[in-house]
């Protein structure tokens, strides 16, 4: 038995370290920490409730966007208002347009450079991956990232820059789109659709969306070369390297859902465990900080009474992160969630197959990609320039109100109480505190903490690269964690 | 990256994020025409280590920066991303560097020592930005500053090796260009004192207003202000718009192909400004006394402004007056000659 601390974890977004104990050169019990605290929720009490329009955002440069969409929903929920459509329509694209990066952001730079590491190069794969993910060398990076940026012109258009918009307000969203302007958004979403045809998937996206099974995943992937599609390249590798019976969990799957539309949200709220669809009540929401380097709360806690205090004596306890729990029990999040509460045949027979694991986590990410933009060019072509875009809103002098939506990586939520016209208690639950809680007052580990049991750490490997490849399956985003 | 040839003729970058939100890292991977990487290979830029960019993790990443505070890596550029977080009770506890086992603040202050030249990303690391509003929890301030006050982590008298104080690429996000363009005239020896401003910013985009190249300008003109959001007025009588006082190139230089913040409909809330985060009112709208906006712009006499705002809204054309409160043009410009007669 031996212990190491790994960290920092770079290509993960934030600060991460994670303390393993290991046995024969295998994980045998895990702990999670989230090193920084920077207070967000103790500087929003008091402020004004629309401030918070300024504030969360900042919570996080990579769903910044996330962010503003739950504070700005859970003040319209406030103000007691609907969105003129057109302002839901702007709102989810710049959404989605977000979201989209961040799983393109997360596969080129993020995870797919630690297969490029010189020690899987015996690997038949290696150099098609080492030419083209292979950290500030890789030949793929430099188009990947001008495909990024010129899919984000879409967030330059309708949300004036990113990150850190105001574009996204109670009412809607503040920037009008003039008829010939959705012509430069179909241009837009053209392009990107051109590179991910081209580069990602080597096949149309009507094509990659209608797959149905893992057998027609597999069938399809062995369609054509690897060396034209990045997704081929992913799943030749995995299948390699068996990623399928890494990191795996086992725990309830939830999401928010997200993207509303006139009848039903794109992607359907709910949580999942062992084939079971239930009902999301965000009652049962609670956050323990029986492991949390924070006082203020000897139970575990709903948000609304949620309290976020730095601890005088920061011996009890291992992160900043708190412990959050549905109906008390531990919750994954992500796409691969997102996707299975709504009912995705693949996904649902990936997990059905193998589970939560790192393969999984990935194709889930890829296969919302082309979901996402189909559903982006069809908003697109529903914007009707003459109509508003926003109404005003006004907020009552109390409240107690919550925002819901998914980011890339999961679910999150802001909980907010207002006073006198003024915020009593902000509490934000974010994807990555689910995905990287520590353990709670039962003492059970987080979904990571779970995941890593099992995964080989060799002694002679001084970061073992597998756990980076967990680690990173979640696509974490540590600043959110702890706001 | 091959450690042995670092510095052989080159110019090298390391950057950390300390206490921010990341963004301007994300800000940076916005970079285009050409892309990121390629921009910085083109300016002879090695980056020895960025936290979403280079390979290098956990133990191999702590080597590095080992190496860069024993000197045994001559280190050019410090880019430090986010408030340092020096709290609690001055321990810098508050972040700790993973794996490390030492404040961050630590780190910062001894890599500062090496540097040939440092540079603050984003208000953030400039001034204590947005995590030191209000009772500023975590004790956050700047590498130089705490918010408009000299000092912060390195104090007034600190300058790198360079011969520069601490460079302050302010705004919440920075654009990317403002930070590949000064790396650029950095490792190009092209980069002076008389380039920074007296906030200690970069005067490529400081010694512009916002306010330069504002789409909204004839509104303004005109006092024909916006009320609501998404109208397309000018929002500076009414939607909390500094940006006749705000010091960057926003509408000069395009944000994701063509954005801004006004562009995007809302106000420009001075995000490359000391204090920002505190403006005392409500972002998205003006104080004002008697009907006054209290914030005008900066250098211009207040009677003066007043005797001007009130005769340009006697003049105000309808089709200002009526576009300004509307969220698409209903009235184009016309041409009297043309007109019927």
């Amino acid at each position: 038995m031996s212990r190491r601390i790994l960290g920092p974890f770079n290509r993960v977004e934030g600060d991460l370290e994670v303390r393993i104990e290991t046995r024969d050169g295998e994980v045998a019990e895990a702990w999670v920490t989230a090193p920084m605290y920077r207070g967000f929720e103790q500087i929003l009490h008091g402020k004004d409730p629309y401030d918070a329009l300024v504030f969360t955002p900042r919570i996080c440069g990579i769903c910044s966007v996330s962010q503003s969409v739950a504070a700005a929903e859970m003040l319209r929920a406030a103000a007691g208002i609907e969105r003129p459509y057109n302002g839901q329509l702007a709102i989810n694209l710049i959404h989605a347009c977000e979201n989209l990066a961040d799983h393109f952001t997360h596969f080129h730079l993020f995870f797919m450079p630690d297969f490029a590491r010189d020690l899987y190069r015996r690997h038949a794969w290696y150099e098609l991956v080492a030419s083209r993910f292979k950290a500030l060398r890789g030949e793929g990076i430099p188009a990947a990232m001008e495909a990024r940026a010129r899919f984000m012109h879409l967030l330059g258009l309708l949300a004036g820059k990113w990150p850190h918009s105001l574009a996204l307000q109670p009412g809607g969203s503040t920037r009008a789109v003039a008829a010939q302007e959705k012509i430069r958004l179909m241009k837009i979403l053209n392009g990107f659709r051109r590179y991910l045809e081209r580069h990602l998937f080597g096949d149309s996206l009507e094509r990659v969306a209608a797959l149905g099974s893992e057998d027609e995943l597999l069938g399809w992937a062995e369609e054509a070369e690897p060396g034209k599609s990045d997704l081929r390249l992913f799943l030749m590798l995995s299948d390699d390297l068996a990623l399928h019976r890494l990191g795996r969990t086992d725990t309830r799957l939830m999401s928010f859902g997200v993207y509303p539309q006139q009848k039903a949200p794109l992607f359907r709220a709910g949580s999942w465990k062992g084939g079971e669809h239930s009902t999301l009540h965000t009652a049962e929401i609670t956050e323990d900080v029986s492991h949390s380097w924070l006082e203020g709360q000897q139970q575990p806690r709903h948000p609304f009474q949620g309290v976020t205090l730095p601890a005088a004596d920061p011996a009890t306890g291992y992160s900043w992160c708190k412990a959050p729990r549905l109906a008390g029990e531990v919750v994954e999040v992500g796409a691969l969630a997102r996707q299975l509460v709504d009912g995705n045949p693949l996904v649902e027979d990936l997990v059905r197959c193998s589970g939560s694991n790192v393969r999984n986590r990935v194709i889930a990410r890829l296969i919302e990609i082309p979901r996402v933009l189909l559903a982006m060019e069809r908003w697109c072509h529903e914007i009707q320039p003459e109509a508003p875009f926003c109404q005003r809103a006004s907020l009552p002098d109390a409240a107690e109100v919550f925002g819901l939506t998914e980011a890339a990586r999961g679910s999150l939520g802001h909980w907010l109480r207002i006073r006198n016209g003024r915020i009593l208690n902000y509490q934000v639950v974010a994807p990555t505190t689910w995905n990287f809680s520590p353990r709670d007052r039962e003492q059970t580990p987080g979904p990571l903490e779970q995941a890593l049991v099992g995964t080989p750490a060799p002694a002679s490997q001084r970061e073992p690269v597998a756990v980076q490849h967990v680690v990173r399956s979640f696509d974490p985003c540590m600043v959110c964690t702890v706001h | 990256m091959n450690m042995n040839k670092t510095n052989a003729g080159g110019f090298n970058l390391l950057w950390l994020q300390a206490g921010g939100c990341g963004g301007c890292s994300l800000s940076l991977l916005c970079a285009e025409s050409p892309d990121l990487q390629t921009t910085l290979d083109d300016a002879g830029i090695e980056v020895l280590w960025h936290p979403m960019l280079s390979e290098a993790s956990g133990a191999e990443m702590l080597d590095i920066l080992e190496a860069a505070r024993s000197g045994e890596i001559e280190l050019d550029a410090l880019c430090v991303e986010g408030a340092v977080k020096r709290g609690p009770k001055g321990s810098g506890r508050f972040h700790l560097l993973a794996g490390s086992g030492r404040p961050m603040m630590q780190w910062v202050e001894e890599l500062a020592q090496r540097a040939r030249y440092t540079l603050a990303i984003g208000n953030g690391a400039a001034f204590g930005g947005i995590t030191s509003s209000g009772g500023n929890p975590t004790d956050a301030c700047g590498l130089q500053y705490s918010g408009e006050r000299r000092g912060g982590l390195l104090g007034p008298e600190y300058r790198s090796s360079g011969g520069l104080p601490v460079i302050n690429i302010a705004g919440c996000p920075i654009h990317p260009d403002w930070v590949t363009e000064t790396l650029a005239q950095l490792a190009m020896g092209d980069f002076h004192d008389a380039q920074l401003d007296a906030l200690g910013r970069p005067r490529s985009y400081s010694d512009h207003l916002v306010h330069h190249g504002c789409p909204r300008n004839e509104f303004y003109e005109f006092k024909a202000s916006a009320c609501e959001h998404s109208q397309l007025g000018c929002m500076m009588e009414h939607m909390g718009c500094l940006g006749t006082q705000a010091h960057a190139d926003c509408n000069l230089r395009a944000w994701n192909g063509g954005g801004s913040c006004v562009k995007g409909g809302y106000a420009c809330i001075n995000c490359t400004e000391p204090g920002f985060q505190d403006p005392g009112h409500r972002f998205q709208e003006t104080p004002k006394i008697a009907g006054i906006p209290i914030g005008l712009p900066s250098d211009m006499p207040k009677a003066w402004f007043v005797a001007l705002a009130s005769l340009s809204k006697a003049a105000t054309p309808k089709r200002l007056r009526d576009n300004a409160l509307s969220d698409h043009i209903i009235e184009p410009p016309r041409n009297r000659q043309r007109e019927p007669k």
